[in-house]
């Protein structure tokens, strides 16, 4: 066994200054006056430089270093020359720049050592680059050591050719190469025949070179030659129609080979878990596929064959499990036998039970890829298929959605929905926009009953509002538009939804919508088809009051609602108006917002002929009705009671106090970017209360790595009052994962100039951020 | 297989083999985003992810990193055991493999790559065969004269 410490490098020191080479250069003689500096050797330079503390400490120990390699270099010295060039890989793995060893490569490739030919080989590996000529240089030095007939030192020109090796240099050298594709030594020919390949990827033209020999190398037993020689052949099938032909004459032999394998006895020296040679078995299998493709006898010749792999393979291990996964792949992309397909995805679908998740992945991917093709053998593993959907890991659950969505069929839309609308429930936040608009779709398509289909867009805008498409509400409202039979049902469900919950924007602009068009329906009081509901004015139009006050309310928001209590002045007749008498609604005027009021007031003036209404939805418009009016009193707790009808009826909506005029909307503030981590502010000055400001902070992270345990804290100067209220979570996934959003409230009576200091911390990157700064460029509108 | 990359639970490289033509620049930058990528995933999770047109997959032994990028039509599930077997290689010529050891003798780490896949292919599937070229190896590079007897 070779010690790990064994391997030193040579003499201690190296001479600098020295000029001349020669042997006889090692220190410690003391007849010979020279300078003679130690220079380290390449593990107490590791060390060295792991020793460093800083990023600016180990800079400085490498600089130092490779000024002496520099030297040593130009001095040409022979002797520790591997050494330094050692170091120098070492020191370019870390990232610092190594240009300088490139001709030391050729150097120490030409030298007769057999140490500098291993380090020169692996210094031309990693340093020297196709594109730059000097790579070229070490040709000859290739042809030289091919063909020198020392196996390790072919071993190395090989494999040097097939890393970095041009089209040029493979152009020069595939005489040499193919030369030893039939030497006697097995350790050479095996790796010739790799080179060959990699020769081949380069220039195509090689291949009728290395095509004549392959037959011959067919019929050798050693197991890497014959991996060789089978991935030589795939890469000449894949290339060329003429070698996919000449070749599909060896399927009976390749058949005979892997039935070989299969059969006899393992050798200890090629299995694993009690798998013959699995590396090879995959290579045949793969080759086998290329030649089965669209060929009939061949895929008869290989039948059988598949049939004993896929059923006699031992599938405990991940060894098995790959063979019998490129053995899926083949029947499923040859002309196989329908017995043998639904044998394949069979297998497929108990590759989905398996415990060990990286099988159920490929199974859920290749499942992905014949859910067209072989639709109704994918279909039988569907309830398999819905248990992946609760896989923890994101990538598989998201392969199971894909894959669920494709199997939604009409016989089974009602079964598919109720799971997928339960993962909708809990999945990941990356995931729900897909979920929802992949639910959305399936719905359209195979919807048993409209009901059923109003019910499964509900659920989905409840579920996951924020995260449907734009023409979720359009499609809802069309839909239920059209079907007057369950006009009354959905405005009730609507309305029960919205009671709960007013912050999913989508929902509540449908819901909205719908208590405009048929709040009749709904203080009817009847329903067939759900309990019955007694709602009456005061509520429902609290409840738009509410959307219409709410900060979470976008202006579109706030412009469904609008029209709503508009249409509803018109279709509601009650006395009792007190609810939406104490508050003017906040009404914002953003460009689009103002076009869509000015639309929806258009509307209703359709709606009420009598009553003046404001084209311009301004609030100074506003303003000009009340004069219109006479007798309101500034108190806004108890309006006076108003006599109702139809026309005063717009009025009496109208009917406010006097208030200040709404300010305008102020722009949102980007406070904070760190490596895609960002921080928004946005304000808004109730015009009930000038004292109060509200900020709505926003983080949002559209990096690669989650924020987890993210802390806001703010200050503000003693003459203002700070509340911060919870936020709403901790952690903000990456890649766009849901924001948190947290409240402040400042309470400024004097209008002192505001100021604000920050302080974040939260872990990213595995690393703990904290970051401490004053807002700058507060917006005036905030505090003055 | 594309190139293989190892490194440690900090980010840091340990070794890097491209079996494609790349510019230092373009190296760096895609060693970079998928180090970040790898480390950022939950133990939990499996070890394959798509990644530009890659399929990537990665096993952590350890505190070091495997990761292998391998394209379409290649099986993941060998790919784990292409790099099984090099930790097992590994294993055998360091007796017990930890990360120091591949940082000490990062050339000798290399080399028993290079004795095991070529051209991003596997080219010796017999772990005795491996083991016995690089013993041939460090004995040539110990005793330069010594007459060796062909590797088999």
């Amino acid at each position: 066994m070779l010690s790990r410490k064994g391997r030193r490098w040579g003499a201690d020191a190296c001479v600098v200054g020295f000029s001349g080479g020669g042997v006889g250069a090692e220190f410690g003689d003391p007849l010979r006056e020279r300078m003679v500096v130690p220079s380290l050797k390449l593990q107490d330079l590791i060390e060295e430089i792991r020793g460093a503390k800083t990023q600016a400490q180990e800079r400085e120990v490498i600089q130092k270093e490779c000024a002496h390699i520099r030297a040593s270099f130009r001095d040409g010295d022979p002797v520790h020359r591997h050494r330094q060039l050692a170091k120098l890989l070492y020191v370019h793995m870390l990232g610092y720049p190594a240009h300088f060893g490139q001709m030391e490569c050729l150097k120490l490739i030409a030298s007769s050592r057999f140490t500098d030919k291993r380090v020169g080989y692996l210094g031309a590996m990693l340093l020297l680059d196709e594109r730059h000529d000097a790579h070229l240089l070490i040709t000859n030095s290739i042809k030289n050591d091919l063909s020198q007939g020392i196996q390790p030192v072919q071993g190395l020109a090989l494999c040097t050719l097939s890393t970095m090796g041009s089209a040029e240099m493979c152009r020069d050298l595939a005489p040499e190469v193919e030369k030893l594709l039939l030497q006697p030594s097995p350790y050479v020919r095996k790796k010739a025949i790799l080179t060959a390949v990699h020769m081949i990827r380069k220039v195509p033209e090689l291949s009728s070179v290395f095509l004549p020999p392959c037959a011959q190398l067919l019929h050798e037993r050693h197991h890497g030659i014959l991996l060789g020689t089978i991935t030589l052949i795939t890469e000449l099938c894949e290339r060329s129609p003429a070698a996919l032909r000449h070749f599909r004459k060896v399927v009976p032999q390749l058949v005979q080979i892997l039935r070989t394998l299969v059969t006899t006895g393992y050798s200890t020296e090629h299995s694993i878990s009690g798998v013959s040679d699995p590396f090879l078995q995959v290579q045949i299998l793969r080759l086998l596929r290329i030649l089965g493709r669209n060929h009939e006898d061949s895929s008869e010749t290989m039948n059988d064959l598949l049939a004993q792999v896929a059923t006699n393979t031992d599938t405990s291990r991940n060894a098995g499990n790959a063979v019998l996964f490129e053995t899926v792949l083949t029947i499923m992309d040859i002309r196989s036998a329908a017995g043998l397909r639904v044998l394949a995805v069979n297998i497929l679908g108990r590759f989905l039970l398996n415990s060990d998740r990286n099988i159920r992945y490929v199974a859920l991917t290749s499942l992905l890829r014949l859910v067209q093709s072989d639709h109704s053998a994918v279909q039988r593993h569907r309830p398999t298929v819905v248990e992946c959907l609760r896989e923890t890991d994101a990538s598989l659950s998201r392969r199971a959605l894909e894959l669920s969505l494709a199997l939604v069929n009409s016989s089974n839309v009602r079964a598919m929905m109720q799971e997928l609308q339960a993962f909708l429930e809990s999945c990941p936040p990356d995931l729900r926009a897909d979920c929802a608009s992949g639910i959305l779709l399936a719905a359209e398509r195979f919807a048993p009953t409209k009901r059923w289909h109003i019910d499964t867009i509900l659920h989905v805008l409840t579920t996951a509002g924020t995260h449907v498409q734009d023409d979720a509400v359009a499609n809802l409202t069309q839909l239920i538009g059209g079907a007057q039979e369950l006009h009354a049902y959905s405005v009730r469900r609507l309305y029960n939804a919205l009671a709960e919950n007013i912050s999913q924007q989508p929902l509540v602009q449908v819901a909205a919508w719908c208590i405009g068009e048929y709040g009749d329906l709904l203080l009817a009081g009847n329903c067939e088809e759900i309990e019955p509901l007694q709602v009456d004015e005061e509520e429902v139009l609290a409840l738009l009051e509410k959307v219409l006050q709410s900060h979470m309310s976008l202006p579109a928001t706030r412009g469904y609602a609008l029209t709503a209590l508009m249409k509803l002045s018109t279709r509601l007749c009650g006395d009792n108006k007190a609810a939406i008498l104490e508050k003017m609604p906040l009404v914002e005027r953003d460009g689009p917002q103002a076009d869509e009021e000015a639309k929806e007031s258009k509307e209703a003036a359709q709606l009420s002929e009598a009553a003046p209404v404001p084209t311009e939805p301004q609030a100074s418009q506003l303003l000009d009705l009340l004069d219109l009016l006479d007798g309101t009193s500034g108190d806004v707790q108890h309006p006076p009671p108003l006599d109702p009808s139809p026309g005063g009826a717009l009025v009496h909506l109208l009917d406010l106090p006097c208030a200040p005029p709404s300010p305008a909307p102020i722009p949102d503030l980007k406070v904070f970017e760190r490596e895609g981590v960002q921080l928004n502010l946005s304000f808004i000055r109730p015009p009930e209360n000038p004292a109060l400001l509200l900020i709505t902070v926003t983080a949002t992270n559209f990096s690669e790595g989650d924020v987890t345990h993210f802390i806001c804290q703010a200050a503000v100067p003693k003459s203002l009052q700070l509340q911060l209220q919870a936020p709403s979570g901790n952690t903000v996934p990456a890649r766009g994962g849901l924001p948190i959003t947290q409240l402040f409230r400042i309470l400024n009576p004097n209008k002192a100039p505001l100021r604000l200091k920050l302080r974040l911390t939260y872990n990213h990157f595995h690393q703990s951020v904290q970051e401490i700064f004053e807002v700058n460029n507060l917006p005036v509108e905030s505090w003055q | 297989m594309q190139f293989m990359l190892l490194f440690s639970r900090q980010g840091k490289l340990r070794l890097q083999k491209w079996y494609v033509p790349l510019s230092d620049k373009e190296k760096k930058k895609i060693t970079r985003e998928l180090v970040q990528t790898v480390l950022a995933r939950k133990p939990k999770m499996c070890s394959f992810l798509e990644w530009r047109d890659l399929k990537i997959v990665y096993k952590r032994y350890a505190s070091l990193y495997f990761c292998c990028a391998i394209e379409d039509q290649d099986n993941e599930l060998i790919t784990l055991e292409i790099i099984h077997r090099y930790v097992e290689l590994l294993d055998k010529y360091f007796g017990s493999v930890c990360e120091l050891d591949i940082i000490f003798n990062f050339e000798k780490a290399y080399f028993i790559l290079d004795e095991f896949l070529l051209g991003g292919e596997v080219q010796e599937t017999s772990k005795k065969n491996v083991l016995k070229a690089i013993e041939q190896a460090d004995l040539l590079q110990e005793s330069p004269k010594k007459t060796l007897s062909p590797i088999f």
